[in-house]
């Protein structure tokens, strides 16, 4: 029985220079020079003054989850093995925020902190996961 | 301008709305185009504007069109999920009053139960999100839940309240597939899909069709039914993704009902019926609050005070809705069908006594896209 494949995302124009950046281990948002907002995904206009010069930033990684949800059911063959799996939204120090599973959380709630870890999904595609804060443990 | 009263809703029909036996997405929307058309006295030859949304077919309005036959010169495809048809009937007044069309056909078909639960999509996926296999669409009801229980101390017993209000008036519903009642616990131990969310806090998975025929006020007069008039609409969103909702409790459902009640001239004192999209118990407790029907964040102990079951104040989802009667992918043209039962008295034992105005709330997505109608007896 061979392993499913995962989900692979197909980025396109600037999506590609947040999956570049990701397979450096470095997560990154943009900040407009015209309006000095934050923004995140990575866009060509800014969304709250429609500026087009927009500052590529690093991201320190920390932050707290804005909600989560425990799923018991796989979405993809990938994950069957993987359930149950936790997904969070973590309002991350630099303002924005991110989609991603939260492991060797058991204890997660609303406000936990948390800090990002990257890890390689394959020879193409590394992606930001995270965790508990202060807790060195390797997720399974 | 204006048009409020201008156009009204002359025929309404729903097909197979559990499990059909053999018909297509689209064979469903056709059987379903064609009863309405009976229903007002008309004719597919008398369609002119054709109004369709899918997760099946990418043009769907030219599939619709070369499955029935017929060549309308108005069309409109607009795609906000659930939501669509709600939408469809503001674009279709406004199509009428200018002239472009006189008569609209709004349809819908799904196989979505007979495709075994799988459910069918032509969306694409965010790259930012499709990696972490986030389960569209409960996952995404998940995160919002465990916001709201955060945010305002809303209970899982709460949200089982939703599901069992539903059953409640699916009870008196003789097409509802699961004649039996609910308890909180039913919905509690049911099996855990996405926390806080259970089986039973996500609507039914099933097929169906179903359609509505628009005209003019002034052709409505000559029709078989009693006209029931468009009154408002109002459409409002602010994003597509669940990682891009700017605040996972508090939606444009505020501003798409306003906008329509505004037109319409109603307040909530004067809304008899309200059908409103109840995809998952969450959603439509924070479309309760956002729609007005009690404050922000106070959604929990509303329905807990049974509001919204048979006898309560708030004659909400008649048919059971989506959770009890019928959800075949999406749900928006049967609030709408239930809504103008309610206002012709055809609404048998559910009957609200004397139902002159409803209010018809769909979304689209997680809450993304919002449309509102407010549908009444009189012009």
């Amino acid at each position: 029985m061979t392993t499913p494949l995962p989900p692979k995302p197909t980025p396109r124009g600037e999506e590609r220079v947040y999956f570049d950046a990701a397979a450096e281990n470095r997560l990154t948002y943009q900040t407009c020079d015209t309006c000095g907002s934050t923004v995140f995904y990575l866009r060509d206009v800014c969304p709250h003054c429609g500026g087009e010069s927009l500052r590529l930033r690093d991201s320190a990684g920390v932050g707290k989850v804005y909600s989560y949800t425990v799923q018991n059911r796989a979405s993809h063959p990938y994950f069957a093995d993987r359930t149950p799996m936790t997904l969070a939204l973590v309002d991350l120090e630099e303002g924005f925020r991110l989609l991603a599973d939260l492991t060797g959380a058991d204890d997660v709630e609303v406000g936990m902190p948390v800090e990002v870890v990257f890890r390689e999904l394959d020879e193409d595609v590394t992606l930001p996961h995270f965790r508990p804060r202060g807790r060195e443990e390797e997720p399974k | 301008m204006t048009i409020r009263g201008k156009t009204a809703i002359v025929g309404i029909a729903e097909v197979d709305t559990f499990e059909t036996r053999g018909r297509s997405p689209a064979g469903l929307a056709a059987a379903a185009s064609k009863r309405a058309l009976a229903d007002a006295g008309l004719e597919l030859s008398d369609v002119d504007g054709l109004f369709t949304t899918s997760s099946y077919y990418s043009m769907p309005t030219l599939t619709m069109s070369e499955y029935l036959g017929i060549k309308p010169r108005y069309t409109d495809s607009t795609a906000l999920g659930g939501c669509s048809f709600i939408a469809h009937l503001g674009h279709a007044a406004a199509a009428i009053e200018a002239g472009l069309c006189d008569v609209a056909l709004v349809c819908y078909g799904s196989t979505q139960r007979s495709d075994r639960g799988k459910l069918v999509s032509n969306a694409e996926w965010l790259a930012y999100e499709q990696p972490y296999g986030l389960l569209h669409p409960v996952g995404s009801f998940g995160l919002i839940a465990n916001r709201h229980m955060a945010q305002f101390g809303t209970t899982s017993e709460q949200l089982a309240q939703v599901a069992v209000a539903a059953r409640e008036w699916a009870l008196l519903n003789p097409a509802a597939p699961y004649p039996k009642p609910l308890t909180v616990d039913d919905v509690l131990e049911s099996t855990p899909i996405a926390s806080p969310l259970h089986k039973l806090d996500c609507c039914l998975v099933t097929d169906g069709g179903a359609a509505a025929v628009l005209t003019s006020a002034a052709r409505a007069q000559d029709l078989a039914k009693p006209p029931v008039y468009l009154l408002g609409t109002g459409e409002a969103s602010n994003h597509r993704n669940v990682s891009q909702m700017p605040d996972l409790t508090a939606t444009e459902a505020t501003h798409s009902a306003e906008r329509a009640m505004q037109m319409a001239g109603v307040t909530h004192a004067d809304i008899d019926t309200a059908h409103v999209y109840d995809a998952f118990t969450i959603s439509l407790l924070i479309l309760l609050e956002d729609l007005g029907f009690c404050p922000k964040g106070e959604g929990g102990a509303f329905v807990a005070d049974g509001n919204i079951a048979p006898g309560g104040s708030l004659a909400l989802n008649t048919n059971g809705g989506g959770l009890s009667y019928t959800h075949p992918g999406m749900l928006g043209m049967f609030l709408i069908t239930e809504a103008v039962r309610q206002l012709r008295g055809e609404a048998g034992v559910r009957q609200k006594p004397g139902a002159a105005v409803s209010l018809v709330h769909g979304m689209g997505l997680t809450l993304a896209a919002h449309a509102t109608a407010v549908l009444g007896i009189s012009p």
